[in-house]
């Protein structure tokens, strides 16, 4: 074993920096600001790029030229010069533009909803569907339209307010079962997945029941996981949630790394396990519940896309958490627009797309990559 | 700030976060009892039971006894991973119960039994985390923070003195359990700890690697000040690297002292309930255990 260096002995404080730090650095072994800025100007790069790409896909597909002047013209508030270009500009603003607004929004905080999970958890196959936190939410945001909040002034706000809620609920036993258990094991946590989702499930069911036929179609549809014609005042009021859930959610990257560590050691660490676990899980009820009440069961993207990005780009969720974010908004937009153009102008929920995408995955790592979980 | 003079200042930091009372022991334990809370209901299963003794600053405390004796348990008290329902421990004069889980962890670094990693960070990276207690305390430094220059420096040393420097870029889930174990105590060194808690630190390790560790603690306690306390099985390694042995049984203490004074056959047979050798060793003259062994076949 080496000599012990001076710079961990008392008094002496031989250079340490004589040991050159960028060594780790310029090695790829740490994280560093320049990788982290690149990564996220790629994939923010490539959001921007495939987002243009949605746009232009349709039943009328657009051409991309068009598109920018449009959207130069939204932003500077220029008007159309005639008819055909109010045409494409309503298409485009009205239509689709929200549409891929919401994909984005909805895929980036699923997306970091799993990351923050999997760390909380310490297990990478968890996930606000697989957990049945999406279907919690789903039976908060169920029980609001049974009682007439869907319909109110306060519509946009109070849903999620109930999916939060919902979602809550269902964490709670999550968090039990974790706490039982130290860490939750792959089995206990796809068996507690099963069997939240089978009871919010059926009580989904129940609420469906009873509703008049035309409410009970539209619900059956949101379940199924759509992002279907959103207007800018429903996004308006996710935006709210979403801010401050993810805001929050991102101000815990480096206590998300420890955590993964394990309680014990993150004690040892400094952490208040108890009050960060608790917060963080308060945050996912709170971007879950927000999310779903918008666009009902959206599956697996919390799981497949941290999954992804931690094999390419590392563990430190400093970088991991944002860059899940851009990807996950990005693979739902992409995700949406294969659901409303493949059979047109019939439209798939895109929660099927991304179950058809989810579920290959989630079985690929249970058979063959058992190695990956734990 | 200058540059040496910022890492100067990470080596008084933890000292003077904790106010260390000029001295004091490193621990001071009186009266201590801890029971697991589901068992309260039985009236005799104290997992430590009144246990009172201190660790002096700048010595290597080997805690040993058999399985299911508290070893683990007192480890984990110390460190305030678990609160004892009686008695009160002081960490260089000051209360432990009233210390901020933040202060405890500038000042107790902890390498526990199972260093499993389960996600695939870097070594570096691992590290790395060594730094977390030390983060400046305002509020968005859990999120947002990078580590400092100096703070790369603290781990990259703390790698150098575990001789792991050659793996730093290699993921954590890939190592083998004696890497995997230079890692962790390489973390619990970047917190610039003045005490580690090791529990069973050579038990995944071969023998060249055991010797190392052992002897890179003797050496951080010699050139560095630090005070170590190590829970271990090997009766053979504690007698030859700790300066004071504890001999746990049932939760209480059975001896504490030089090696000497602990490593007596008669002492060693009451608690273990078996026939143990003990003789000087031939190098250090510090006692040497060894198992009676079978009768050798075909000789009478």
């Amino acid at each position: 074993m080496k000599q012990l260096p001076a710079m961990i002995q008392p008094g002496s404080c031989t250079d340490a920096l004589s040991h050159e730090p960028d060594r780790l650095a310029s090695h790829g072994a740490i994280l560093t600001n320049l990788r982290w800025m690149t990564a996220l100007g790629i994939l923010s790069l490539t959001t921007i790029v495939v987002s243009l790409v949605c746009l232009h896909f349709g039943a009328q597909p657009m051409a991309y030229g068009e598109i920018l002047r449009v959207l130069f013209d939204a932003v500077s508030h220029k008007d159309g010069t005639d008819e055909a270009s109010d045409i494409a500009r309503t298409i485009l603003l009205q239509v689709r533009l929200p549409r891929i607004l919401l994909g984005f929004l909805v895929g980036c905080s699923l997306a970091s909803v799993g990351v923050a999970l999997q760390a909380l958890l310490r297990n990478p196959l968890a996930d606000p569907y697989v957990l049945g936190v999406s279907s919690g939410a789903a039976l908060g945001a169920a029980v609001g339209v049974l009682f007439g909040v869907g319909t109110g002034l306060l519509a946009e706000t109070a849903l999620p307010a109930c999916g939060f809620a919902g979602g809550l609920l269902a964490l709670v036993v999550i968090y039990r079962m974790a706490a039982t258990y130290g860490q939750l094991p792959i089995h206990s946590l796809l068996l507690t997945g099963v069997i939240l989702n089978a009871v919010f499930s059926a009580l989904i069911m129940f609420i469906t029941s009873i509703l008049e036929p035309n409410r009970s179609y539209g619900m059956m549809a949101w379940l199924m996981g759509t992002l279907t014609a959103p207007t800018y005042s429903s996004l308006f009021g996710l935006v709210l949630y979403l801010v401050i859930g993810l805001f929050l959610l991102f101000s815990q990257m480096r206590v998300l790394n420890i955590l993964t560590l394990g309680e014990e050691s993150a004690r040892t660490l400094g952490i208040d396990t108890e009050r960060a676990k608790r917060f963080l899980f308060v945050l996912t009820a709170l971007v879950t519940g927000a999310v779903v009440s918008v666009s009902g069961m959206i599956g697996f993207i919390g799981m497949i896309v941290p999954h992804a990005v931690r094999l390419i780009l590392g563990a430190d969720h400093r970088l991991l958490l944002p860059a899940s974010a851009l990807v996950g908004g990005t693979f739902l937009m992409g995700a949406d627009t294969v659901a409303r153009t493949l059979i047109a102008p019939t439209e798939i929920p895109v929660g099927i797309i991304t179950a058809l995408a989810g579920g290959p995955f989630f079985v690929y790592l249970l058979l063959w990559r058992k190695d990956r979980l734990v | 700030m200058s540059e040496t003079s910022h890492s100067r200042t990470a080596q008084t930091m933890s000292r003077e976060s904790m106010r260390v009372l000029p001295g004091s022991h490193a621990y001071d334990v009186q009266s201590v009892r801890f029971r697991y809370q589901s068992n309260e209901s039985h009236a005799i299963s104290w997992i430590l039971d009144n246990l009172s003794f201190h660790v002096q600053e700048r010595e290597v405390l080997g805690i040993v006894g058999p399985n299911g004796s508290g070893k683990t348990s007192l480890l984990k008290v110390l460190a305030r991973l678990m609160t004892p329902q009686q008695g009160r421990i002081d960490l260089f004069g000051q209360d432990m119960a009233t210390t901020a889980q933040q202060e405890i962890a500038c000042m107790v670094g902890v390498v526990p039994q199972d260093t499993q990693i389960l996600f695939p960070f870097t070594v570096a990276e691992t590290v790395l985390m060594g730094r977390f207690p030390h983060r400046p305390r305002d509020r968005w430094a859990g999120g947002f923070g990078w580590e400092s220059r100096e703070d790369v420096a603290i781990a990259e040393q703390a790698m150098i003195t575990m001789d792991i420097v050659h793996l730093a870029h290699r993921v954590v889930t890939s190592l083998s359990g004696g890497e995997r174990q230079r890692t962790v105590i390489a973390r619990a060194l970047a917190q610039t700890p003045m005490i580690l808690l090791l529990d069973e630190p050579t038990a995944f390790l071969d023998l060249e690697h055991q010797i190392e560790i052992s002897s890179v603690l003797r050496r951080l306690k010699d050139e560095r000040g630090l005070t170590v306390v190590l829970v271990s099985h090997d009766l053979n390694l504690v007698s030859q690297y700790c300066d004071r042995i504890m001999l746990l049984d049932r939760g209480r203490i059975v001896r504490l002292g030089d090696p000497a004074e602990v490593i007596e056959p008669e002492v060693l047979e009451s608690v273990y309930r078996c026939r143990v050798l003990v003789d000087p060793h031939p190098g250090s003259g510090l006692p040497r255990v060894t198992l009676p062994g079978r009768p050798a076949s075909g000789r009478t």
